[in-house]
């Protein structure tokens, strides 16, 4: 098991450095001066010089790319010019909150999807069959920032369910202390119910959002594979050794038929975090998501850079966790290893 | 000159496929009315401009924020504008940047993934550590920051979205040009002294061609998911020029005090427009490989 786990942790170190190298090309790829760029609109001659000596960008481009790095080994990721915060403290406060989002909104939509898919695959062509069929193919022409919209409109302008979509905290709380940086968990640690019930509330909504958006490939993927075990001879064979219909299902279909699902998590990740970016404007969620846009909107680009390194790195973590995951899953995969 | 020995049999082709469209259109209705639809998102695209009520940038501040009526059939915006006349005329910009992205990536993902796969060795190592960096990525983040990097454009929004497409068609194009390239018509090819270029462009590409047209009606959807998911967060496009995504944006404020209808209708457009593509690329799936059907 450890050898998988340190093979596919050796087969994501070309993804990261192909990300690193990305991300410095885009920082090269600026049009015009790069300096100019980071010193900012209002920058004098004078002042853009200096930037372009601090930045070493009057070096050679393999040199530049060396000291990119090193300053990558050291944590240092350029300072905002907006809020003149080093970005890797600002990324790291916003983080649990776009974490927190992401992960409740991968849980909704898993907590749906799955049963949804298994259903539809135990009865083929039913009236269940064909609801999955217009959920799945709904749900990938939804725009996610369209979606996050109506749920407002429905459910805090018409009924008044769910509070503004202000953030992750109505003004009244103060945020937990700090352990996790979950409101959620740190509320809970902290005995404040009415902080947890106040930070689900403002969470329900945009987790709904992205639990909607990630729902399609997770219920086709789903009922496809389903539909497959059990078409399969060991089924029929508990089948046929009169074991109940639900043992079957749960026990030998379910558990073979998730492996296909666990690496379609690996594409639905991919989207999750991209609309991450959509339902946090949309939410107003102070994450990272935020943070990057409106960086991006002030042509503030250390944030914008640093959001892209660490969205990329975060997503080769989490294929490698899948990879993991999978391993554990299934004994045929270690084996090969 | 080989066009007059071509023609007459590329005609009984075509009209083999229309009779084939037609079967699987017959059979499959869903496919029929995707179809009509994207010939209406066509016609809109083409002459929406000139057959809308309204200008769609004239502000009427005395009709401002009016719900649908009449007069307005998806009501008026904060300046008075009129949302339909809007979401008519934006059908064209949200068309072109889907087409013009799809095309560019047709072209850099097909030619790479036919090449990685038809050659092999290096060609195929660097297609495919390219496509893999590219994958390494969420996509719209990536597509964020290269629209961020090259600069606050349409045609980086057309770029970003072709570049984070590019992995999907370099991989299907280099299976497909893979499986064929030992297969005894290339092999007549080359025995009767054709070069590997030609072999390329005459005997592989015609074949690839058509599973690639139905990946690009495939991604028509994600495109312009895509391009108005960066309109949206203010990339690209700026007001007031109609486009969805970007109209979206400027009624979300309107949603929590109940106009609705400002993001709403937009919004809905974009969502007819990426299940119309979803639909059609489906529909043509069956019709180039029946064995796919879902």
């Amino acid at each position: 098991m450890l050898t998988m786990i340190l093979k596919r942790a050796a087969m994501a170190i070309p993804s990261l450095i192909g990300v690193v190298i990305v991300t410095f090309l885009l920082t090269r790829a600026l049009p015009g001066d790069p300096a100019a760029y980071f010193a900012g609109p209002a920058a004098t001659p004078q002042a853009i010089q200096e930037v372009r000596v601090k930045l070493g960008l009057d070096k050679p481009l393999i040199e530049q790319f060396g000291l990119y790095v090193l300053d990558l080994g050291h944590g240092n990721l350029g300072n905002s010019l907006t809020t003149g915060q080093p970005v890797l403290t600002e990324l790291r406060t916003r983080l649990p909150a776009s974490a927190e989002l992401t992960l409740l909104g991968l849980f909704v939509s898993i907590v749906i999807a799955v049963p949804l898919g298994i259903l539809a695959a135990t009865r083929p062509n039913s009236l269940i069959d064909h609801a999955c069929r217009v959920i799945a193919t709904l749900g990938v022409s939804l725009p996610v920032f369209f979606t996050g919209l109506i749920l407002v409109y429905v459910f805090y302008y018409l009924l008044g369910w769910a509070p503004a979509p202000l953030g992750r905290l109505d003004v009244f709380f103060d945020p937990p202390p700090q352990i996790t940086g979950f409101y959620l968990i740190d509320s809970l640690i902290a005995r404040q119910p009415e902080v947890f019930m106040a930070s689900l509330k403002q969470l329900i909504l945009p987790a709904l959002t992205l639990g909607i958006f990630s729902l399609a490939p997770i219920a086709r993927m789903t009922r496809a594979s389903m539909l497959a075990v059990l078409s399969s001879d060991f089924v029929r064979t508990a089948r046929a050794s009169g074991l109940s219909p639900f043992t079957v299902i749960v026990t030998y279909a379910f558990r073979n038929a998730m492996l296909p699902v666990i690496t379609t998590l690996g594409m639905v990740f991919s989207f999750l975090l991209g609309a991450n970016v959509l339902v946090e404007k949309v939410f107003a969620w102070p994450g990272i998501g935020s943070y990057a846009v409106e960086a991006l909107l002030a042509s503030d680009f250390a944030p914008v850079q640093g959001f892209v390194l660490t969205m990329a790195v975060m997503y080769v973590a989490l294929n490698l966790m899948i990879d993991v995951l999978y391993g554990l899953i299934d004994p045929r995969v270690r084996l090969e290893a | 000159m080989t066009d007059i020995a071509a023609a007459p049999r590329r005609d009984t082709a075509l009209t083999a496929l229309f009779r084939h469209a037609r079967y699987v259109i017959a059979e499959n209705p869903v496919t029929g009315f995707a179809f009509a639809l994207f010939v209406l998102i066509v016609l809109a695209a083409i002459l929406g401009p000139n057959i809308v009520p309204y200008n769609p940038l004239s502000s009427d501040t005395a009709q401002a924020l009016k719900p649908p009526n009449a007069h307005h059939w998806f009501g008026t915006d904060q300046l008075g504008r009129d949302v339909f006349s809007r979401v008519i005329v934006a059908t064209r910009l949200d068309f072109f940047i889907a087409v013009a992205s799809v095309a560019l990536v047709f072209l850099m993902g097909g030619l790479a993934g036919v090449a990685a796969g038809f050659f092999g060795g290096w060609t195929d190592r660097i297609v495919g550590r390219i496509a893999d960096t590219i994958m390494a990525f969420p996509l719209f983040v990536l597509a964020m920051g290269i629209v961020a990097a090259l600069g606050n454009t349409v045609q980086n929004i057309v770029l970003a979205t072709a570049i984070v497409n590019f992995p999907l068609y370099a991989r299907i194009a280099r299976a497909e040009a893979n499986v064929r390239r030992e297969a005894g018509f290339v092999e007549a090819a080359r025995l009767s002294g054709n070069s590997d270029w030609r072999i390329l462009a005459f005997q592989i590409l015609p074949n690839v061609f058509p599973i690639l047209v139905v990946q690009m009606s495939l991604t028509m959807g994600y495109a312009i998911l895509n391009a108005a998911g960066l309109s949206f967060i203010g990339l690209g496009v700026r007001p007031p020029t109609p486009e969805w995504g970007i109209m979206v944006a400027e009624g979300a404020a309107f949603m929590v005090s109940g106009e609705w209808w400002n993001a709403f209708f937009p919004g809905l457009a974009l969502m007819v427009a990426v299940f119309c593509f979803n639909l059609l690329g489906d529909g043509l799936r069956d019709m180039v490989d029946p064995r796919r059907r879902t």
